[in-house]
């Protein structure tokens, strides 16, 4: 499985005072078991950019191929389309609608056509995958968990319909820190297991360079950065200047720089930070 | 898709219709509403299209933002066109089966036709150019003499206010539910019209539930800041008719005459 996006437009709005370019000639390439991770400031194009992944809305021109099917012909299977990438939308606890917590997440396998066993064997492994109990779970209204709880229940309504390809916009938007911790968890599992890449869009950076293999930098519908979590988070000024953070660990580094010690700031990872520090202290010592 | 509704919103500009006064505008809107169910010939509408025409270009808000809006409500135009056309009794002009068009029909469908189009493009032209507050505040000046007899005004006008400031929003709501659930594999544009319906089910319960929180924080937003409507709240901005709503008076009642005209005599 491999996600092929060429030149890509989308304009909202065409020809009315209100016309926004929220993509302008896009084009990038995920390869099989790639963790990609998406970061831009808000408005800068990137739900946008993920709804066109899974064919919800189609660019203006330019083509998108998952797998081998090229997904902006007119002939395009959309169930198809939509079994194969799984999108989580921001909010997603906002989408549940059932009684019980089973049946909302029934929903996707069920407009699949599967049969009723194969069903019950997903919403089963989909719910524990997401980290909750079934037996204690399953006939709950989703409107009386928390909200991790509900959040979770909304992944796992995407996670059961066992997509190739994951996207998740800002899972962990409005989520305490326990719950939080929780779903990105839930999010490294998930790549362990079935699901062979995954496409993350997070403004928590220490999240992004942590799980990533690449990053996707977008302002203002364009894509500007795309490289290794070293590569872009090395480029600290232009991200600043986008608006956008960096790694706790990388702004440490780069403070400690400032203040005239000379470690590497293309540090992201409390290990590496702490290894660069020592050896910097251990050279001076030795000077000493 | 289901974000282009323009129904009920607003077109931010400076035009000389945006700047009469809210009042006036109401009142010329009932009135051109009325004045289509008096005129009952193609040439009083054509004359009232003329009208609406000269209303919008001196609006300046662009035909392409109010055809947009209408497309969603084309569906009820071409439901009541059809149904009248094959409906009809009369002299039949064309026929296959059991389906026949009347010339009669086919009068009425157009007729019917033009007067919703009108009608319906006529009354968006008001909320197009008027701020939902000061269309709140128009409303509840006129509804004034109503309230002495116990009619709460300031509260129907408020209603009304906060009905159509979310009207986008809802709508931004509903196409994001419909995405979310499309992404889970829901079909709704095929079937038959008791699976659409059936289908309808994932999108209304997330659509009411996001409602009523929606409208729980407004309350709390509106307590907070301690308001409790009607009497002594005075206005920021002052509503004062001037030399345009004068003019625009007299053209209203330039053009009731007309149409009043149009039925009696032609
Ligand atoms: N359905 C829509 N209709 C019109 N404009 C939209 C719509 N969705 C997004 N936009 C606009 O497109 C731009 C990109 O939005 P979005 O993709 O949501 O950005 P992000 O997810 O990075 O915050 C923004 O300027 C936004 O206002
Ligand atoms: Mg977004």
């Amino acid at each position: 499985m491999s996600i092929q996006v060429k030149n890509i437009n989308h304009v909202y709005n065409k020809g009315l005072p209100d016309e926004t370019a929220a993509l302008v000639d896009i084009s990038f390439e995920i390869i099989d078991g790639e963790f990609v991770g998406i970061i831009g400031h808000t408005g800068s194009g990137k739900s946008t950019l993920l709804q066109h992944l899974n064919g919800l809305l189609k660019p203006d021109d330019g083509q998108i191929i998952v797998g081998d099917t090229d997904i902006t012909a007119s002939g395009a299977s959309m169930l198809e389309i939509r079994r194969k990438v799984g999108l989580v939308f921001q909010y997603p606890e906002y989408q549940l609608f059932e009684e019980t917590v089973a049946a909302d997440v029934a929903f996707g396998p069920k407009n699949l056509g599967l049969t009723q066993e194969e069903i019950d064997d997903r919403v089963r492994t989909a719910i524990e995958l997401v980290g909750l109990d079934y037996d204690d779970i399953k006939d709950k209204s989703p409107f009386d968990l928390s909200g991790g709880q509900k959040r979770r229940v909304a992944i796992a309504g995407v996670i059961a319909m066992r997509p190739e390809v994951l996207i998740l916009d800002e899972p962990t938007a409005g989520l305490d820190p326990q719950a939080h911790q929780d779903v990105l968890s839930m999010v490294r599992k998930i790549h362990e297991g079935d699901t062979s890449i995954i496409i993350l869009v997070s403004h928590n950076m220490n999240d992004i360079a942590q799980l990533s293999d690449r990053v996707l930098v977008m302002d203002e519908g364009r894509m500007v950065m795309n490289g290794t979590p070293k590569e872009v988070f090395s480029r600290g000024d232009e991200l600043e200047a986008m608006g956008l953070d960096l790694p706790d660990v990388t702004c440490l580094m780069r403070d400690l720089r400032s203040r005239g010690l000379n470690v590497p700031t293309d540090i992201f990872t409390e290990y590496e930070a702490e290894q660069a520090i020592c050896k910097v202290i251990k050279g001076q010592e030795e000077k000493a | 898709m289901v974000r282009d509704i323009t129904l009920g919103q607003y077109f931010p500009g400076e035009s000389w219709v945006h700047r009469l006064d809210p009042r006036t505008k109401i009142i010329v809107s009932l009135t051109y509403i009325v004045a289509l169910f008096i005129l009952h010939t193609f040439i009083g509408f054509a004359f009232a299209t003329v009208v609406l025409i000269a209303a919008i270009a001196i609006s300046k808000v662009p035909p392409k933002f109010i055809l947009r809006g209408l497309k969603p409500i084309f569906l009820i135009i071409i439901f009541t066109f059809v149904l009248n056309l094959f409906m009809y009794p009369g002299d039949v002009l064309w026929h296959l089966g059991f389906l026949k068009i009347t010339e009669q029909g086919l009068y009425k469908a157009v007729f019917l036709a033009v007067r919703l189009v009108l009608l319906i493009i006529g009354s968006s032209m008001l909320t197009l150019t008027t701020r939902p507050i000061s269309l709140t505040d128009g409303i509840e000046s006129l509804l004034k003499p109503a309230a002495k007899v116990g009619v709460p005004a300031h509260e129907l006008a408020m209603m009304m206010t906060i009905a159509l400031r979310f009207i986008p929003t809802l709508l931004e709501e509903t196409d994001k539910i419909m995405k979310a659930q499309q992404a889970r594999g829901a079909d709704f544009e095929t079937g038959n019209i008791l699976n659409r319906a059936k289908n309808l089910i994932p999108i209304l319960v997330p659509l009411f539930i996001s409602a009523f929180r929606i409208a729980q924080d407004m309350a709390m937003a509106m307590e907070a800041r301690c308001y409790r409507g009607g009497e002594h709240r005075t206005r920021m901005n002052a509503m004062h008719y001037g030399k345009s709503d004068a003019l625009v008076f007299v053209l209203t009642a330039l053009f009731v005459g007309l149409c009043v005209l149009e039925r009696m005599y032609i």
